[in-house]
């Protein structure tokens, strides 16, 4: 049982953070959090992927001499680490959006936290 | 030569275009909007000769560089995506003709960037219609969903706020649905859409792949506005400007309700997708608690665009459902209703954005029977859209909900059969309303009063754009065996 924990901490600290990122999401009332909360959940999908691809005694997937191409095995694959460049940059990029967002709102409501916010557009 | 290139090409068009209107539009603004005609009318050109071809010589894949993969990105064209992509081509086309005027009037001064982005996010959609990579897919879906949200924050005053709740609710889902892309790589190690067919049935007790089976259904279900999943949608398209929400409208949808189809019916198959657990069948549950909330939901509103709104999520719903059913009626069904409601859709918020601009409004308690004088053609358009949604013979909209019935019997399923038909009903309450407002003389006015509409008609550019979508659908109603008759040559079973 214990075996089961200590076995995938990786993928356990990956759970912890994908529940803090939706608990941001569906409970904070600031939408600055709530962009937070929504980092953290594509962060802790990144980091998944990171770990899937972790492997002991292997090295860096560049053509080492000692190890011929055969043993294939012996090289990380590079695949997820190279998808999550690209996710990573996408959510760069929705932050980016997020907040320009956020600016908007302010800009015409002067307020981010979402309960005044309902409560002005009345 | 054009032919082996096609996929490639109608995506580039709206890369091209993206480009070529911040270039041009800095000489002169007025330079976009006719600009965003000829990209998006060249990409409808190129899908309808791509749908033609493929009638005639079969599906096409097109390999990035000549790599094939395990090692390259590739994009697959068949039936389901040619289907798909000459109907999001036509009405976007179709949709930016219209916008001139309004964007003129709600969009003053950001012509410019906003036809850029609306490039963007066809290229996005066309992308996800046409890659055979599931990564790929979430890289377009993030493209067409970023672009999205920018512009329907362009609009009315609390409009960053509904696009900024679709921006939480829209990348939670697109992250849950990378999770699931994760899954599925983990178990199988091969991205590609074709690959994973042949080889998911060797996975079929596993449950890292039920599991991601479920991750991406809901990833793309928030985006499809499937019943539970779609508080984003009433806010997005009512505050968005006309042009945003007739554009959005008939496509964001569609295009993810495309993906469920592709992932369940092709990818996993539907034996496959029942192993574990009935989740077709509770997929179906949900559309149908959709189709009657958003129905419902649409009788309750008094603005135009958020009647509209709803009964988007209710239309949806449909689809959903003809997929759910997994047999040929109903998949033709859904398929013939992804057509007439994009059409029906684009006239009818066409038309409410047409209200706003020349009376200021789109409040149906304020519609009148002056209208009918004031806006002859617009009210006639209007009336054959709202019709077809109802589901009146022959126009397209019977049809659609004519097969998904047949499908229903064809599964002894009688409770889908019988919210088909209460919806349909539901429908009239919500269309006739307007109808009767607009042709019948209001009984607490007097008889000799005089009437205050004069001709007051939109201008060409506007009305032969619905003009034409409502003419469509009743060809579409008239031609529906061919169209049928095709769509059941795609059903992969």
């Amino acid at each position: 049982m214990l075996e089961f924990f200590t076995g995938h901490y990786a993928y356990w600290f990956t759970i912890i953070l994908l529940c803090i990122g939706v608990y941001g999401i569906m409970f904070k009332k600031n939408l600055i959090k709530k962009t937070i909360g929504l980092a953290i959940l594509q962060i802790s999908v990144v980091m998944y992927f990171v770990a899937v691809a972790s492997k002991w005694d292997a090295t860096v997937p560049v053509l080492d001499p000692n190890i011929p191409v055969e043993q294939a095995a012996n090289y990380l694959n590079p695949l997820t680490h190279t998808l999550m460049l690209t996710a990573i940059v996408v959510g760069v990029a929705t932050l980016g959006v997020a907040f320009t967002l956020l600016i908007a709102i302010y800009n015409r409501y002067e307020t981010l936290d979402e309960q005044e916010l309902i409560d002005k557009m009345k | 030569m054009i032919e082996t290139h096609l996929p490639a090409y109608i995506a580039l068009t709206f890369v091209l275009f993206s480009v070529l209107i911040p270039v041009f539009g800095l000489w002169r603004q007025e330079l976009s909007q006719p600009l965003a005609v000829i990209g998006s009318g060249i990409a409808a050109a190129f899908s309808l000769y791509g749908f033609v071809t493929y009638l005639n010589g079969g599906p096409l894949r097109y390999f990035f560089g000549g790599w094939e993969p395990p090692v390259g990105i590739e994009f697959v064209y068949d039936g389901l995506s040619g289907f798909f992509l000459l109907v999001i081509n036509v009405v976007a086309f179709v949709v930016m003709i219209h916008s001139a005027e309004t964007s003129k009037r709600e969009l003053s001064g950001k012509e410019m960037p906003y036809y850029s982005l609306a490039m963007l996010m066809m290229l996005g959609f066309n992308g996800m219609v046409l890659t055979g990579d599931l990564f790929n897919l979430y890289v377009f879906l993030e493209i067409a969903s970023l672009s999205g949200y920018a512009l329907i924050a362009v609009g009315n005053r609390p409009a960053p706020y509904a696009a900024f709740r679709y921006l939480i609710i829209g990348t939670a889902g697109g992250t849950l649905y990378l999770l699931g892309v994760g899954f599925i790589y983990t178990v199988t190690g091969t991205l590609n859409i074709i690959e994973l067919t042949a080889m998911l049935p060797m996975f079929a007790d596993n449950t890292a792949i039920v599991a991601s089976l479920v991750l991406m259904i809901v990833g793309i279900g928030v985006k499809a506005a499937l019943f539970p999943m779609h508080g984003w949608l009433p806010d997005s398209y009512t505050y968005a400007s006309s042009s945003s929400t007739a554009l959005i409208a008939p496509i964001g949808t569609k295009v993810a309700a495309y993906i469920l189809f592709r992932i369940i019916l092709w990818m996993f198959g539907i034996e496959l997708t029942d192993a574990v657990a009935p989740l077709s069948y509770i997929l179906g549950v949900l559309a149908c608690i959709g189709i009657l909330y958003g129905s419902i939901m649409a009788i309750a509103q008094s603005e135009m665009k958020r009647m509209l709104a709803y009964s988007s999520i209710s239309q949806i719903g449909y689809i959903i459902l003809g997929l759910s059913l997994a047999n040929p009626w109903g998949f033709a069904g859904a398929l013939l209703h992804v057509l007439n409601h994009a059409i029906m859709k684009a006239c009818l918020f066409m038309i409410a954005g047409q209200m706003r601009l020349k009376e200021g409004h789109s409040d149906i308690s304020r519609f009148d029977d002056s209208y009918r004088k004031k806006y002859p053609w617009t009210m006639a358009s209007f009336s054959v859209a709202a019709i077809s949604m109802i589901g009146l013979p022959p126009l397209a909209g019977f049809f659609s909900k004519w097969y998904l019935a047949l499908g229903s019997i064809d599964n002894s399923n009688w409770l889908f059969l019988a919210v088909i038909l209460i919806s349909s009903l539901l429908n009239a309450v919500y269309f006739f309303r307007v109808l009767e407002k607009v042709y019948m003389m209001d009984p607490s006015k007097g008889q000799d009063e005089p009437k205050d509409g004069e001709y007051n008609e939109a201008k060409p550019s506007m009305l032969i754009p619905t003009s034409f979508l409502a003419v469509s659908l009743i060809v579409i109603g008239f031609a529906n065996a061919i169209i049928v008759g095709v769509l059941l040559d795609i059903f992969p079973m």
